[in-house]
């Protein structure tokens, strides 16, 4: 094991001794893969012809002339098979899973868009496939676990911890340290011990990559500012990769501001001030930690951005000052995406609301002649429930309150 | 003789000569409370126990089981800290006169300060860490503040090890190594079998330290397979186990039937 995968001072890979060698094997097929350009023509096939690449950009008309300002792009994430950003990474892991020889993958899912695309890889590519979920996820995101188990995953309903995302991701390292020679761990954010953060960041890029040319092509320039939420930091790290050479171009990082700061409100790790430098998960980064570092509680509307790390590479470029880290409250965020569907007929997730909660706060005070652009990580159809929670809709309400009736007198056969 | 001879290794090779193999035990601190914790490690003593491996708790124990892993969490939801962990140690290494070692994982120690964490070590009269999250590679500072205390950095040996490896963790550890029996996490049953034995001499001709093997120790069925092959035996989920069946007191006499 090299002590490679720093990013100045964040990174690393703090692993048990019995994954090291599963990890030296995982770091050789990547850098095998990196210099193998058949790898990534198989990997553009697949995503063209199974998932929905190149995924196209959207102007939002409607709401540019509104708010005034710049005119405000989207790269539409949503479009991919599954809804979400996490095919890009998903595929590609199994693609470098089949070259291992691996027959089973496992993965750890917050919202359950990494858990529904990992099991639907594994579907396709014909591996078993165990999924683990914190129990307090499972209760809040049902419709994705339906999938995973219609698609012949196991999920497995984490209760330990917080019963969120960092205890299904503790699990899943359990399962790998005693499965290692059949199973491949595939991550699902840009976290975790190297090489996860590079390798997965270099699946996203593809986002980047086509949004760079996309904006080009259309405009003749490139955006003023690209807005993106961050988890964990994979969608924001596919879609800023394709920017870092670009200095005109301002990125925007957008966590989870939950109720605001304080302990326990919130997920922003860098755009607040209540995160420390800690190791935890197996990398080093900024944590939501106590001062002991154990790690706090953290709150968020979308599963998908309540975590308390975050890649090490967007805490490198968060103290380099190239990427902005801003965070948008529950309220903004759900009031962002009801605006989204009522004037736009796009259904931006929770998660991805985040980044256009910010960018509509922004737009108005930007000059006409600027584009900005927003990276829509995925769709909301898994967040209906919450969603539908929050907008305090009576007609749903009395639609599961029918439905429950129904499944309670047997009459299921509808 | 290797160069960096501690007090943990003197005093393994001491008790070795009255004894053929050793008995380490495992407690979580704080676990299920600060007074339980200073009962059971008395109780153990006075049952025979030989070190101990004192767990500082964390909240995301990645590389333990269900058992310890619980015990991490009920001991933090119940105010356990760093600080009252060093006040319990410090309170052990008095009383009772065999080797103590931390064992947490490593944002413990990032979080005190590396150098502030080993020295208070030092002080309170631990003798060694086991740290499952900090290979050598990335545990430079610990290493060099562990060395010039004269304290031992404990590293794990596993079935996955191989021999060059082996010999670049035995480089790095002093006091012993802690040979994992199997794949997996803690608390899981272990088959100890002719695999573990060949497993078991390529560990001893990779290193001149002494030998703990822990993971799936539960029996006095296991220590004696273990006599002969290694020097110290740990015992780790099981006591823990035993405490949450059959109450604090059951310990004593549970350690008894081991190294009778
Ligand atoms: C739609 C969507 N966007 C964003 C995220 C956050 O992850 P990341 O920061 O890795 O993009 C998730 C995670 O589940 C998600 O489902």
């Amino acid at each position: 094991m090299k002590n490679s995968g720093y990013y100045s001072q964040f990174g690393g890979a703090f692993i048990p001794e019995i994954l090291v060698p599963t990890f030296d094997e995982l770091e050789s097929a990547y850098l095998a893969a990196r210099e193998d350009e058949s790898f990534w023509q198989e990997y553009l096939d697949i995503m063209s012809t199974y998932s929905c690449r190149a995924t196209p950009i959207s102007r939002l008309d409607n709401l540019t002339e509104q708010l005034g300002g710049a005119a405000i792009y989207v790269k539409r994430e949503d479009l991919n098979h599954t809804g979400a950003h996490k095919a890009n990474n998903v595929m590609g892991q199994g693609l470098l899973t089949k070259r291992m020889g691996k027959k089973r993958v496992i993965a750890e899912t917050g919202a359950g868009q990494h858990g529904v695309a990992t099991a639907t890889m594994a579907a396709k590519f014909g591996f078993d496939c165990t999924i683990y979920m914190g129990a307090h996820d499972v209760a809040r995101q049902r419709p994705n676990v339906f999938w995973m188990e219609q698609m012949g995953a196991t999920v497995v309903a984490v209760t330990e911890g917080s019963q969120t995302l960092k205890d299904a991701i503790n699990e899943a390292f359990r399962d790998w340290v005693s499965n290692m020679d059949d199973t491949h761990y595939v991550l699902g954010t840009a976290c975790g011990p190297h090489p996860f953060p590079e390798m997965v960041t270099w699946f996203q890029s593809i986002i980047g990559t086509e949004a760079r040319a996309q904006m080009l092509e259309r405009n003749g320039k490139l955006p003023a500012r690209v807005y993106a939420c961050v988890g964990g930091g994979s969608n924001a790290m596919g879609i800023f990769s394709g920017f870092f050479d670009d200095k005109e171009v301002e990125l925007v990082g957008v966590e989870a501001g939950g109720r605001g700061r304080g302990p326990g409100q919130h997920a922003a790790r860098l755009a607040y001030d209540d995160a420390t430098v800690g190791v935890a998960q197996g990398y080093k980064t900024y944590f939501l930690q106590d001062r002991d570092g154990q790690m706090q509680d953290t709150h968020s509307v979308s599963a998908g951005l309540d975590y308390v790390g975050v890649s090490p590479i967007l805490s490198y470029l968060h103290e380099s000052k190239q990427v902005r880290f801003e965070a948008a409250s529950d309220v903004d965020v759900v009031a962002a995406m009801q605006k989204t569907v009522r004037n736009e007929g796009l259904i931006p997730a929770l998660e991805s609301s985040h980044a256009f909660a910010q960018a509509y706060a922004e737009a108005p005070s930007m000059s006409p002649d600027e584009d900005i652009l927003i990276n829509m990580s995925g769709r909301a159809d898994k967040d209906i429930f919450t969603v539908a929670d929050a907008v305090d809709d009576p007609k749903w309400r009395q639609f599961i309150i029918d439905k429950a009736k129904e499944y309670s007198e047997g009459m299921t056969n509808a | 003789m290797h160069e960096r001879v501690t007090a943990l290794e003197l005093a393994i090779k001491k008790a070795r000569e009255k004894k053929e193999i050793l008995l380490m035990t495992h407690i979580v601190l704080g676990y299920p409370n600060f007074d339980d914790s200073l009962r059971v490690v008395e109780d153990m003593v006075n049952a025979g126990v030989d070190l101990m491996e004192l767990q500082i708790p964390f909240s995301e124990p990645m590389a333990d089981g269900p058992v310890i892993l619980r015990a991490n969490a009920e001991a933090l939801k119940g105010g356990a800290t760093v600080e009252k962990s060093f006040e319990v140690a410090e309170r052990l290494t008095r009383e009772f006169d065999i080797p103590f070692l931390f064992m947490t994982y490593y944002n413990i120690l990032y979080c005190q300060g590396i150098n502030a964490f080993v020295d208070r070590c030092k002080a309170i009269g631990i003798q060694g860490c086991i740290v499952p999250d900090l290979p050598p590679s990335e545990g430079e500072e610990y290493l060099d503040a562990m060395h010039a205390a004269q304290l031992s950095p404990v590293h794990i040996f596993t079935p996955n090890t191989p021999e060059s490896r082996m010999r670049h963790l035995s480089d790095n550890s002093s006091g012993m190594i802690y040979c994992v029996a199997r794949k997996g996490v803690t608390g899981k049953d272990t088959a100890f079998s002719e695999d573990i034995t060949n497993y078991l001499s390529l560990c001893k001709s990779t290193t001149e330290l002494p030998l703990a093997v822990g993971f799936g120790v539960k029996s006095k069925e296991d220590i004696d397979y273990l006599r002969g092959k290694v020097d110290i035996a740990v015992v780790g989920s099981e006591t823990i186990r035993v405490m949450e069946q059959d109450g604090v007191g059951a310990v004593k006499g549970f350690i008894e039937t081991l190294v009778t």
